[in-house]
């Protein structure tokens, strides 16, 4: 039912995933991708704004390069290690999808409604990727983490403010999946 | 060289959370939805690996790989930030399916339209650094 070039089980993905988590907190660090957001404001010289972007930067070196193995581990998956067989949905979920116009998964891990170039510069999806984005960057400075940094870290080690941040989360996605999108779409 | 262990880190969790499918707009839509189970399934099996970890190396007094024994800081106490920029984080998450680590690795991937998704991110971030002291907190 498993392939390695199709969908990785949930249970070997989540073992991966905790590990991840795990050997980054051996190596003395914590695991949390948003602050890198910070980080390259910072670089890109947001402190002459603000002293929340007036950090040690460099002590966050190792977290770019984290980012760094992730996008080449992103490249790596994609091109080498699938075979166009994953992102089998719910149908119930497709038929959804189909009633929005956004276009069902053939295999893609995203919408062609996303990504492809004729798309993503019409203003309503240009707005919509970037307002997005925006909300995610805003959102997860304002919450001091992210789905890594909270979800995952946080949890793990028995947080409570992180369990409100993820229970923020999920409200937020809740809504957004089940009134926004509709809306928009 | 002291970099390359974070390299190698960093590309296991691109692998993971590609072929997992985290990265995919259309399992975060249908984690939503619950009609499915695999995300759940992704994000419980991570927190229960997380905890007996950490609490391996917390009852233990594991020694980390910098010669300290491993110790990890407790996040702020709080509310408001919590649950608002929780909320505000979860909406954008719901509409174009991407946390910030995704959106790195879908750029690595090809993705490049994702792009548009960083630089709406780095604007929100840097609009957080410009308000948070007029924000409740």
């Amino acid at each position: 039912m498993y392939s390695f070039y199709g969908t990785w089980p949930w249970y070997i993905s989540g073992f991966l995933i905790g590990a991840v988590m795990l050997l980054l907190i051996y190596f003395g660090k914590t695991f949390g991708m948003s602050s890198n957001l910070r980080t390259l404001c910072s670089i890109s010289g947001a402190g002459k704004f603000s002293d929340f972007f007036r950090f040690d930067w460099k002590a966050q070196r190792w977290n770019l390069v984290v980012v760094l193995g992730a996008m080449i581990g992103g490249f790596i998956a994609v091109h080498y290690l699938s075979d166009g067989s994953g992102v089998n949905l719910n149908p119930a979920t497709v038929a959804q999808l189909n009633e929005m116009n956004i276009d069902a998964p053939h295999g893609n891990l995203l919408p062609e409604l996303f990504t492809s170039k004729e798309a993503i510069f019409t203003p309503k999806i240009f707005g919509f990727l970037l307002f997005g984005g925006l909300l995610v960057g805003f959102g997860s400075r304002y919450a001091g983490g992210c789905t890594s940094g909270h979800a995952i870290t946080g949890m793990s080690n028995l947080q409570l403010p992180s369990l409100i941040a993820v229970i923020g989360f999920f409200v937020g996605g809740l809504i957004a999946a089940h009134f926004l999108l509709p809306l928009i779409f | 060289m002291k970099f390359i262990k974070y390299l190698l880190v960093g590309i296991l969790f691109g692998i993971v959370l590609t072929k997992s499918e985290a990265v995919s707009w259309y399992r975060i839509y249908e984690m939503f939805q619950f009609q499915s189970f695999h995300m759940f399934g992704i994000i419980m099996t991570a927190i229960v690996v997380g905890v007996i970890g950490i609490q391996i190396y917390k009852r233990n007094g594991v020694i980390g790989l910098d010669g300290k024994p491993i110790q990890i800081a407790d996040k702020e106490k709080g509310f408001k930030n919590y649950i608002i920029g929780g909320t505000i984080f979860g909406l954008g998450w719901g509409m174009i399916g991407t946390c910030p680590g995704p959106i790195f690795i879908l750029i690595g991937a090809g993705f490049y339209g994702i792009g548009i998704v960083f630089l709406g991110a780095m604007i929100g971030t840097f609009l957080y650094g410009l308000l948070k002291d007029k924000l409740p907190h």
